[in-house]
This record gives structure tokens, C-alpha cells and sequence, in this order.
């Protein structure tokens, strides 16, 4: 019985971290999904976004300052990862770790060459908008399901105009989107720098949620943003095409992949583990469907093999 | 209105895969010109039309459409003044989008793309109107995703998405190859219906000879890069496939080196 309760004692912190990995993973969602890129770049950007208010809040700068310039530095680092890859040809994966990798030196000197910037709850605690503290947490669960929400309603009514419809069709169909007079380039700069903006901004809240920015904390994250998109995805029905209806079931996604992080390191296996579990966990998603196709696909050539 | 001129291009320049395409391909087509392009493997046809298009620069001359040098421009700029239906159904619409959000997108063609929602009724109405026009059934699936629809369908609603934002030039690059023969006359239908209530200019590249003589006012066959037969008005209704393969030979000294156009 305690057991149980001490569980669900585990799972509002889950909601909690879920809400902002769900918010990472909307931004994720318009390279990996829309644009179809896998953007590496959001490895460093949370980061970025994370060290900028990190930085500003513990200098005393107001704290929605301090969000909003971490969504610039976001929009920045994307802006690089794009013009990497638009004007200089570089294939957009590599284009996005070339910018990871510059990143990492960016975020130390954002940090003054510090590996980490706590924004200490008993100095700070009334500046930011959502703490650490375990009694806060409710308050927090609503403040980042605002920031969600909001978030969805902007990228709805975007993806809904002209110009946002343009970033759709170059993800779908390149060809047909130059035949239509769409200058691709821009949309894709465009979509990467509005992608690693709202991931930076996942960064400044997770820095404020954990108590401080680290310079590892993204390691790993596009594999997390990747994991709730899929989960999502899984939860979403084919029927639903309902844009916000799929990037709240991305939101979902995140919110029961942390559930199950926190089952998992509740039931005691070790964290070192916990990476390990995620990859693998986003490589079958990933692997499946290619499997299956393969192995469809090979059973009708030989039904048609029999035929000629 | 549409003037090739003295186009030079070279693929893979330099390597053992060098292929000199055209050297000093020149064309001009009158305003109004619905002009049949037909020709063997390799003729240089795709090509002359991508070179136009704007998907491949020219290694040396000038393209020229309603007097504008567009030689510079890149493709998605030309765009203001060309419409294009591709040879494979899939690459002239965006298949995970709806029919009516891809109208929209080209309902905006060489018009600056704004923060404006991107579909009124108003244009819904619009876009309704014009599927059933094309007598498909189509003006009731104005949210079903584009891939869903069959080959003929998508080209046909492509061919409406080249046309109705009226283009100063119309290429179509054997737009009925990949489609079966009794889909293949509907869509050339529908194209020779948009083409006259139009008024367009066109440039129609195709493998059929029945169909290159069958459509337009002027027929042009290509031959190694080069332009070898050119007839148009009353000297092209005459035209037989017969005769065309016996000019071909005699303009090239060879024979006609394309399967797919011979039997069918």
C-alpha cells in the first residue's frame, strides 16, 4: 500500500517534467514532422535557452525578459543550423550537429565558462516563475500547462496562414513547392529557427524547474523529444488530423514518457541505465514500421514473381 | 512569349559521364502557341522544360518569357509566370496535405505569402467550382489528403493548380506517361479544355505520337539536343505518324530510337 501511494507521490513531478519535455518536443515536432529534418541542433539549444535565462535571472534580470531572450538565442542557434544548410548545401543532419557542437562552447561562454549556474531557491525563489520545491508543484503544472496550451494555439493559427502553410508543403513535396513559387530555403530556415526557439524556451523553463542550468542538460534531448512525438503519435488515431489535436497528443506523449522514467527508476533500476532504455525504446518505434514494410513489400514481389 | 535562346548545357562536365545535352538550343513560341514536343531517348525534351523551369540553370544562353530575362531567376521566382504538371503523379502536389490546402498554395503562386488565413469559404467556393469543372467527382472532396486520391485524379487536379492562377507559360512534362491509356485521354481532355478556355501558351512534352499530332497548333521533334522537325497550322493536321517517322528518319538519318513512342 505505501508502496502505491509513495508511487503516486512520484507521478505530479512526472506531469511536471513531462509538461516541458512536452513543450521541447512540440518545437521538435515542426523540423521532425513538418519540415521532415531531424534537427540535432535542439541538443544544444534547450541548453542555450536554459544558460541565457539561467544567466539573466541570477544578474537580476526579470524573469520574462530573461524567457524571451532565451527564445532569441533558440531562434539564433536555428537560424545558423539553417543557413549551414541551405546556403552552404550541408546535409541538414550534419548542418544540425556542426551547430550542436558549436553550441557547447557558446553555452560555456553564455555560463562564463561554468559547467553549471544554479538559481538558488532561497535567493531567486520569488524572481522565476516556477521552482524545484516539491510544494510548488501544482502551481508549476499549471503555469507550464499554460505555456503548452499557448503554444499550441500560436502554432495552430500559424501552420493555418499563407506562410505557414508554405513550411507544410516544403516539408511534403520540394518539387512541387518551388513549382508554386515557394522559396523552400526560407521556409526551412524559417522553420528551424521557430523549432529551436520554443525548444530554448523549453530550456529556460527546465533550468528554473531544476534549479539551475547544466551544461550537459541536453544531452540526449532530441532522443526524449523524439520518444514523446512517437508516443504521441501511438496515442494519436490515423483519424485525427486535427493539427492541435496531434501536438496535444505530443504533449501526452511526454507527460507518459516521464511517468514511465519515474516507474522505471521507482521500480529500481539503475539511471545509468535510463539513456540506454530511451534510445532502444525510440529505436524499435522507429525500426518497426520500416521492418514491416520490408517484409510486406517482399511478399508481393514474389506473388508477382509467380504471375510473370 | 517564350524565347529559348541558344541554350548550352553540359551534365557532369568534365567526367567520364559527360553529356553534352544542347549546344545552342534556340526556341520561340507565339503567344496563344500550344506547341507538342515529341522526340527519341535522351532527345534532350525533360531537359529544354527543366531548363526553362528554372530546376536546372543553363550552362550559357537566355530564357526569355513575356519579355523578361528569367535566365537569373531562380526557380521558385520564375514561378510567377509558369505552371508545371510533372510526369510522376506524386511530385506536383503535396500528398500529405488536402486538395483544398494545395489549391491554396498554388491560388498564391508569384503572390507575396502572408500572415492572412490561408483558406476562406470564399476560396473554398472558388476552389469547389473549378473541381467540377474537371468532372471527377472531386468538388466533394475538398479535405481529403491529396494521396489519396488515384494518378489521374492528382494530375488532373494539378493541371488545375498550374492553371488557375492563370501562368504566362504552361509545361507539361509527359503528364499522361504514368497514367493507364483510358486515364491518360481523360486528362489530355481536361488539358486541351483548360488550355483553350485559357488561352494559354504551353509547351507539351509527350512520348505519344498519336497524341503530339492529335493536340495543339504546332508539333516540334527533338533529336540529340536539337530541334529537327518543326510544323505548325494546316502542314501539321496533315501530319500522320507515318509521315513523322519518315521526316524523322530523313532529318536524322537514323531511325526513330524510342520504343514507347512506337507502340503506343
Amino acid at each position: 500500500m505505501n508502496l502505491i501511494l509513495n508511487w503516486l507521490g512520484t507521478l505530479p513531478g512526472a506531469a511536471g517534467q513531462g509538461l516541458v519535455w512536452g513543450l521541447m518536443a512540440i518545437g521538435l515536432y515542426i523540423t521532425y514532422k513538418i519540415l521532415d529534418v531531424a534537427d540535432l541542433t535542439v541538443d544544444g539549444s534547450i541548453c542555450t535557452g536554459a544558460a541565457v535565462c539561467a544567466v539573466m535571472v541570477t544578474n537580476g534580470v526579470n524573469i520574462w525578459i530573461a524567457m524571451f531572450c532565451a527564445l532569441v538565442a533558440g531562434m539564433l542557434a536555428g537560424l545558423v543550423t539553417g543557413w549551414l544548410h541551405t546556403i552552404f548545401g550541408i546535409p541538414a543532419i550534419l548542418a544540425g550537429i556542426l551547430t550542436q557542437l558549436m553550441l557547447w562552447s557558446v553555452n560555456l561562454l553564455i555560463m562564463s565558462g561554468r559547467a553549471n549556474v544554479a538559481i538558488t531557491r532561497l535567493k531567486y525563489g520569488d524572481k522565476v516563475l516556477i521552482t524545484s520545491a516539491a510544494s510548488d508543484i501544482y502551481r508549476t503544472i499549471v503555469i507550464l500547462a499554460v505555456f503548452v496550451t499557448l503554444t499550441i494555439a500560436v502554432l495552430y493559427w500559424f501552420f493555418g496562414t499563407e506562410f505557414g502553410s508554405t513550411l507544410r508543403a516544403t516539408g511534403n513535396n520540394l518539387e512541387m513547392s518551388r513549382a508554386q513559387g515557394i522559396n523552400t530555403n526560407f521556409a526551412k530556415v524559417f522553420g528551424l529557427a521557430l523549432s529551436n526557439g520554443i525548444v530554448a524556451l523549453a530550456g529556460a523553463l527546465l533550468a528554473q524547474q531544476q534549479g539551475s542550468a547544466d551544461i550537459n542538460m541536453g544531452r540526449g534531448a532530441i532522443v526524449i523529444g523524439l520518444a514523446a512525438i512517437i508516443i504521441g503519435e501511438a496515442l494519436c488515431p490515423k483519424l485525427v488530423t486535427n493539427f492541435y489535436l496531434r501536438l496535444l497528443c505530443v504533449a501526452g506523449g511526454a507527460i507518459i514518457y516521464w511517468f514511465v522514467f519515474q516507474t522505471v527508476v521507482f521500480i529500481g533500476l539503475p539511471s545509468e541505465l535510463l539513456k540506454m532504455l530511451s534510445a532502444l525504446v525510440v529505436a524499435c518505434f522507429l525500426g518497426v514500421p520500416y521492418l514491416k514494410k520490408t517484409y510486406f513489400s517482399k511478399k508481393k514481389k514474389a506473388r508477382g514473381g509467380k504471375h510473370a | 512569349m517564350l524565347e529559348i535562346k541558344d541554350i548550352y548545357k553540359t551534365f557532369n562536365e568534365g567526367t567520364v559521364n559527360e553529356k553534352k545535352v544542347f549546344e545552342g538550343l534556340s526556341l520561340t513560341l507565339k503567344e496563344g502557341d500550344f506547341v507538342t514536343v515529341i522526340g527519341g531517348n535522351g532527345a534532350g525534351k525533360s531537359t529544354m522544360l527543366n531548363i526553362v523551369a528554372g530546376a536546372y540553370p543553363a550552362d550559357d544562353g537566355s530564357i526569355t518569357i513575356d519579355g523578361v530575362d528569367v535566365t537569373k531567376l531562380p526557380e521558385h521566382k520564375r514561378a510567377k509566370y509558369i505552371g508545371r504538371v510533372f510526369q510522376d503523379p506524386r511530385m506536383g502536389t503535396a500528398t500529405d496535405m488536402w486538395v483544398e490546402e494545395n489549391m491554396a498554395i498554388a491560388d498564391r503562386r508569384g503572390m507575396r505569402r502572408g500572415l492572412r488565413w490561408s483558406i476562406t469559404n470564399k476560396d473554398r467556393e472558388r476552389y469547389k467550382e473549378a473541381l467540377a469543372q474537371l468532372d471527377l467527382g472531386l468538388e466533394d472532396r475538398l479535405s481529403t489528403k491529396m494521396g489519396l486520391l488515384s494518378g489521374g485524379q492528382r494530375q488532373a487536379v494539378t493541371l488545375l493548380m498550374a492553371t488557375m492562377k492563370k501562368p504566362k507559360l504552361l509545361l507539361l512534362d509527359e503528364h499522361t506517361a504514368a497514367l493507364d491509356p483510358k486515364t491518360a485521354a481523360k486528362v489530355l481532355e481536361i488539358t486541351d479544355k483548360l488550355i483553350n478556355e485559357n488561352n494559354l501558351t504551353a509547351l507539351m512534352v509527350t512520348h505519344n505520337m498519336r497524341d503530339a499530332i492529335a493536340h495543339g497548333n504546332r508539333l516540334i521533334m527533338m533529336n540529340a539536343g536539337k530541334i529537327i522537325i518543326d510544323v505548325s497550322g494546316e502542314e501539321k493536321k496533315k501530319l500522320t505518324v507515318e509521315s513523322l517517322l519518315a521526316a524523322f528518319s530523313k532529318a536524322s538519318g537514323a531511325e526513330f530510337a524510342s520504343d514507347r513512342a512506337l507502340l503506343s
